[in-house]
């Protein structure tokens, strides 16, 4: 298992170093920069500022100092906010972070439920009920989604806010605070939970039904076990065993921001931070962001091979 | 009860030599739901592509007399800022976004089909490489890549009417990584079979064997995943359309037309604008995904998810 993962471990080296490659001169490809678009800066100080963030060098050259940067953990400066971009990454993430794990716990404790009675049920009115109701999440573009959310509940109903993170000019303290972001959370968790759910049940629908007619399940209620102690013990438990790789996936989803969700509720986490920085080409900032979402895709992926070889020693012999 | 058993016995076939195609075919046909989503595909197909021709409204355009008008009987979705009808925009922007899925989706099967069958047939370095590019590819975030290179070939100036096929361009080069991997597993998988054996025992050509014996046994695969990855390239170009990197006036997409929504009087007052549009991707992608998994059940019923 160990060398396994130290070899899994070599493997990443490759893939990210493509990764950077691919980052950085896609990006330098992209028309346009931060020094340019500001309209007020004289020629000289232009020619100032180029030298200043070393535009004048050569692209391949300009990509081993970013490399070099990089590998000792410096993810450059972000043009916009003057300030280091790890630094800005961190003053957002926490704010995606939250919504993400929450409409997370949501996504998962509807998916694993509805999954399960879904299966159990089958063919009946309410799973083909839920049975359209997945394939309606799966269909629904995001931004729409987001745009009849707010339509309905914020604007037609007035019940909550329509965006941000706290209500406007107030300086609330301690729980009035607390209460204040919540409030605004709750379209864009029911937003992502909505966008989520759909594969996630119908993945936990397959496995139950996969595990349900497996001989062990007959020969607990053989047994004469209650019906709730099959279903839940002997059956979940095995259903939940290949979810594991699946949770793993949800680590860049976690901490990568929800770009188009948050556009849409103004909700200032990372991903309407990525937006912000497109539309003003802070390019250190845009590329620092990539970098990190691949990083953690790449994590995710080991991440979800080691925890599926711990839970399964089926899978670990035939690697 | 005597006749209802002797027409029975009258309407029973002699079982037919079906072919597989023949059995998917029947397979198909008794799924109810995909039957349905094929029905409501083929209504969107004819209501965008030969919808426009019953329109008094195609060759009219702006008209600045008649805008910002709610839904009535003559403009049966209202009319936009320029006084266009909305139901007409709404035919003609179905067939710029079906045409974009689809032909993203013929893209992405082709080069994705191609490199996985290399990947998967020669294996050894050729393989290496294409599936370290996939690797690379399918690490990067979709959306923000989707955004680089829109803003990347934006800077080229194409006519605003070559612009769908930059899109279906952008799209496939987000989608092959996936299908290449798919295609390559499954070539792999059907190399260890017995009659692959049999062809390598018989001295068979490569190309025999690539085009009489491997190809055939995925192109079911290619259909299914095919099929469903044309509604994911619908999502994806309405979401680019949107954010204003994707299909650009004047043409219309759905996508670009729920940008109306960005206008807070539009968005607040006038639903008609973008709520349509909205709902037609819905209703598409929905159709397109029955009609998928209705496929992959008739085509592999191994595949089956019950």
């Amino acid at each position: 298992m160990k060398g396994y993962v130290v070899k899994r471990l070599f493997y990443m080296i490759p893939t990210l170093f493509g990764a950077s490659i691919l980052i950085f001169f896609l990006y330098s490809l992209v028309p346009g920069n931060f020094i340019d678009a500001d309209q007020n800066l004289t020629a000289e100080r232009k020619a100032e500022l180029y030298e200043l963030h070393g535009y004048n060098e050569p692209v391949v050259i300009r990509y081993f100092i970013w490399l070099k940067n990089l590998l000792k953990g410096d993810l450059g400066y972000s043009l916009q906010f003057q300030l280091p971009v790890g630094e800005v990454i961190g003053n957002y993430i926490w704010s995606s972070f939250i919504v993400a794990l929450a409409s997370l716990i949501l996504t998962w404790f509807i998916a694993i439920l509805v999954g399960i009675v879904s299966a159990i049920r089958q063919y009946s009115i309410w799973d083909t009920f839920i049975t359209i109701i997945v394939f309606a999440a799966m269909a629904t573009p995001s931004f729409f989604l987001g745009l009849v959310i707010i339509k309905i509940f914020a604007v037609d109903l007035g019940w909550l806010p329509a965006g941000g993170m706290i209500s406007t000019g107030s300086n609330f303290t301690g729980w009035e605070y607390v209460k204040d972001v919540a409030e605004h959370m709750i379209l864009p968790v029911l937003v992502l939970t909505m966008l989520g759910i759909g594969g996630l049940t119908r993945y936990f629908r397959t496995n139950m039904l996969e595990v349900i007619k497996q001989d062990f399940m007959r020969t607990a209620r053989a047994k004469g076990l209650k019906e709730r102690v099959v279903i839940f013990k002997h059956g979940l438990r095995n259903a939940l065993l290949p979810a594991i790789t699946l949770f793993s996936f949800e680590l860049p989803a976690l901490f990568g921001g929800a770009i188009i969700t948050e556009q849409i509720f103004n909700w200032p986490g990372i991903g309407a931070i990525y937006m912000q920085a497109f539309s003003v080409r802070d390019y250190p900032l845009l590329m620092g962001f990539t970098m990190f979402i691949a990083v953690l895709t790449v994590l995710s992926n080991l991440l979800a091979d080691i925890l599926y070889g711990i839970a399964d020693p089926r899978v670990r012999v035939k690697k | 009860m005597e006749s209802s058993a002797v027409t029975l016995e009258k309407n029973k076939k002699l079982p037919r030599s079906s072919s597989l195609w023949r059995q998917i075919a029947r397979r198909f046909l008794q799924n109810k739901m995909s039957l349905i989503g094929l029905a409501f595909l083929i209504f969107i197909i004819l209501f965008s592509f030969i919808g426009p021709f019953f329109s008094p409204y195609v060759n009219l355009g702006v008209d600045p007399t008649n805008i910002n008008q709610s839904p009535s009987a003559q403009h049966w979705l209202g009319t936009d800022k320029l006084g266009r009808d909305v139901l007409t925009r709404l035919m003609l922007a179905g067939r710029i976004s079906l045409l974009v899925g689809l032909g993203a989706m013929v893209m992405s099967v082709v080069i994705g089909g191609v490199l996985g069958i290399i990947s998967g047939f020669y294996r050894g370095i050729v393989d290496q490489i294409i599936m370290r590019i996939a690797d690379v590819l399918m690490t990067l975030p979709g959306l923000p890549l989707l955004f680089i290179m829109a803003a990347i070939l934006s800077e080229w100036k194409v006519p605003t009417e070559y612009r769908i096929y930059i899109v279906m361009l952008m799209l496939s080069i987000v989608g092959w990584p996936g299908l290449a991997r798919l295609v390559r597993s499954q070539i792999l998988s059907l190399s260890e079979r017995q009659f692959m054996q049999a062809t390598e025992a018989l001295g068979l050509r490569d190309t025999r064997k690539l085009f009489k014996h491997l190809l055939p046994n995925i192109i079911p695969l290619l259909i299914v995943s095919g099929t469903l990855s044309v509604g994911g390239a619908i999502l994806s170009e309405s979401t680019l359309s949107f954010f204003g990197l994707g299909v650009v006036p004047p043409d219309a997409s759905w996508g670009n037309m729920i940008t109306s929504a960005n206008s807070l009087l539009d968005f607040q007052k006038r639903p008609w604008l973008w709520v349509p549009p909205g709902l037609a991707i819905f209703l598409t992608v929905i159709s397109i995904n029955l009609l998928g998994d209705g496929l992959r059940d008739a085509i592999d019923p191994n595949m089956r998810r019950r």
